[in-house]
């Protein structure tokens, strides 16, 4: 699984991108959040406020309620301010 | 239909030619130009997520053109660090009649500003540095265009 992460997210966990085997009880985006802010202070501050955070699951705007899977790639950033 | 991404500035000009070029049926091109504003602030970069930025513009992109009858339409928008003055993005919509061309450009524009993953950082002249925050009002501006 590729996480990545941009804007301020970035700047908390310290890292761009992670590559990650999450235990296979996580099925949720929701449940990735909870496990990768155990990873360190710094993902614990990024995920600090979900209403802060945005995500897309495979580069499509998702929700934290949605599934999962082993190979996808989720992205975790603030709401977006291109123009 | 375009979509482009660059660091690099672009010509309002020569784009537009472009974008009218092999086109004798357009009667209308309606354009809009974002800058970096701010007399307090001395430089605004924008970060982009690669592979979706293209991803989500050709859908809004498409969107447009499925909702108006329009001969062609341009999305280009820059990423990286710009100064106050600077050109950040270029939308056109051109179409046969002005009512689908500046809709569809105002359309661009409202769904750009919250679905397009892109992320200001500004730097102010005191040397502090600080990520904008999405405004309420283009969530609103957005919600218009809603069916």
């Amino acid at each position: 699984m590729r996480i990545l992460y941009f804007a301020w997210v970035r700047e908390r966990t310290g890292t761009s991108e992670e590559s990650t085997t999450p235990p296979a009880s996580i099925t949720t985006a929701a449940a990735l959040a909870d496990w990768l802010a155990t990873l360190s202070p710094g993902h614990a501050a990024a995920f600090a406020d979900r209403t802060r955070l945005r995500l897309a699951i495979n580069q499509d705007q998702a929700a934290f309620t949605d599934p999962i899977a082993a190979n996808d790639e989720i992205a975790f950033f603030p709401p977006m301010t291109g123009g | 239909m375009s979509v482009r991404i660059q660091p690099e500035d672009f010509d309002i000009a020569a784009e537009l030619t472009a974008l009218s070029d092999g086109h004798d049926d357009i009667g209308a091109l309606v354009t809009f130009t974002g800058l970096v504003r701010g007399s307090d602030i001395t430089a605004l970069t924008l970060e982009h997520y690669p592979g979706m930025t293209e991803r989500a513009l050709q859908k809004i992109e498409a969107e447009a053109n499925a909702r108006w009858p329009l001969k062609a339409t341009l999305i280009l928008h820059r990423t990286g660090r710009l100064h106050p003055g600077a050109n950040i993005v270029l939308v056109a919509a051109a179409s046969s009649t002005r009512q689908s061309a500046f809709d569809a450009a105002a359309f661009l524009m409202d769904y750009l500003k919250t679905d397009a993953p892109f992320w200001k950082r500004e730097e102010k002249s005191d040397g502090t540095a600080t990520w904008l925050d999405a405004r309420e009002t283009d969530g609103t501006a957005k919600a218009r265009w809603i069916r």
